[in-house]
């Protein structure tokens, strides 16, 4: 790890005056991407900025239709609570599927979204779920926040300060995992509000998380798994590498939303 | 540098540290607390799990500075030097779950942590979902889900002494 300055700012007004004081700083959420990227000598910023000291960062509150969880909640947090289980079962599994018990311990929603790792899982609960991300300058809708590998549409000294889940009436996740990694080889979130679903996969695509919009029409016309049935999207721009090629991934993304619109289904 | 506050097993710390330095180093290398060990290094093996204000971390994945005010249980401050071991060591002398021993103290700490989390009753399945975090190469994993159950259990029955934590 190179050397870095700390500073563990109050509030997220300071974070942001701190983040615009120094060039190079990052933002250290729960620290399970960024440090061991550090200890690789992949990053080094000249200093980092750590939000685990504000209160208005963490909580996962129901607000009327949505459930908004603050950047600083621990995936731990996320699975365990009655307010998450209650109003959006799917979400509160996802949480509970990422990593061991101990990286639940530490890492955190604003962390993930931020990052936008193909293979995260967050990104799809998002996607899925048509959630808003609101950062300290404004709200970025899920679709238009996610462009890309580790790409997203925060700007210089914006800082997730919260997320936004509409409930939805039907949702679920599931999730092929790398068994060493615990990272998705494919994850696939539905969901279904009102007339509308949508489908959104991680950890397939050279692109990161996408929607797949040929599962999304054969959904909206019967909530089924029998409506993928021998669908998958194209193996083109999937992700081949030593633990499945693209081909498999591909084969995988199907198999994966059949069983998400089972889950999804049988609650 | 930096000024780091923390209680350590029971004993407040103040350091003056280089930001760079990892929980788990701060412990081994400047408390000489050196039961917690290091093993991959890259927040897998679970090796290094100790407890930050009652919950199990991977130390080598934490800087000591992000513990600040925090209060920190290694798996020395679950008994005294020479005491009575904490159920959850005597469950895994009692049921010799581990050979080599390396992987022993953060499986145990990651043990206390299901129990906190799950209770005094916990089934084959439970235990072994939840020491997904925790790799040993030696014992298959049998012995420890047994000494795991076990130590649980014995939690459950004995008046339980707060040790550290």
């Amino acid at each position: 790890m190179y050397a870095f300055t700390y500073h563990k700012p109050s509030s997220v007004r300071q974070a942001a005056a701190m983040l615009a004081k120094n060039e190079d700083a990052k933002l250290l959420a729960g620290g399970h991407t960024l440090l061991p990227t550090m200890k690789q000598r992949l990053a080094s910023p000249s200093a980092l900025i750590d939000l685990g000291a504000m209160p208005e960062l963490k909580g996962i509150e129901r607000k009327g239709r949505s459930v908004v969880i603050g950047a600083m909640t621990r995936h731990g947090e996320v699975a365990e609570s009655a307010v998450v289980r209650e109003a959006i079962p799917g979400l509160a599994e996802l949480a509970e599927l990422i990593g061991d018990p101990h990286v639940r311990h530490r890492g955190t929603i604003g962390g993930s979204v931020a990052n936008n790792d193909p293979s995260a899982d967050y990104p799809a609960a998002l996607l899925a779920l048509d959630a808003t991300v609101i950062t300290n300058k404004r709200k970025i809708a899920a679709d238009e926040f996610f462009q890309g590998l580790f790409v997203t549409a925060l700007e210089e000294g914006e800082i997730v300060t919260k997320v936004s889940f509409p409930v939805a009436q039907k949702a679920a996740y599931a999730k092929f995992r790398n068994p060493a990694s615990r990272y998705a080889l494919a994850g696939v979130f539905v969901a279904k509000r009102g007339s509308d679903v949508r489908v959104a996969v991680t950890g397939a695509s050279e692109n990161g998380v996408f929607r797949w919009t040929a599962a999304e029409e054969a959904l909206k016309a019967r909530f089924t798994a029998k409506s993928l049935e021998g669908m998958a999207p194209s193996p083109d721009g999937m992700i081949g590498d030593i633990h499945a090629d693209s081909a498999y991934r591909a084969h995988l993304v199907g198999v994966m939303a059949r069983r998400a619109v089972q889950a999804a289904t049988s609650r | 540098m930096a000024i780091v506050n923390m209680t350590v097993n029971g004993r407040a710390v103040t350091a003056d540290i280089d930001p760079r330095m990892l929980l788990v180093q701060f412990v081994r290398e400047n408390l000489r607390l050196t039961g917690t060990h290091v093993g991959c290094d890259t927040s897998q093996c679970g090796s290094c799990v100790l407890h930050v204000d009652g919950q199990a971390v991977k130390a080598c994945t934490v800087l000591a500075i992000q513990a600040d005010g925090s209060s920190v249980t290694t798996i020395e401050g679950l008994s005294a030097a020479g005491g009575e071991l904490h159920p959850m060591q005597a469950a895994f002398r009692e049921h010799h779950g581990l050979q080599c021993g390396y992987c022993t103290p953060g499986m145990i700490m990651a043990a206390i942590d299901i129990v906190n989390r799950k209770g005094h009753a916990l089934d084959e399945t439970t235990i072994r979902d939840e020491l997904e975090g925790n790799l040993c190469r030696c014992t298959g994993y049998h012995n420890i889900v047994k000494a795991v159950a076990a130590g649980a259990e014995a939690m459950g029955r004995e008046p339980i002494r707060q040790a550290a934590e």
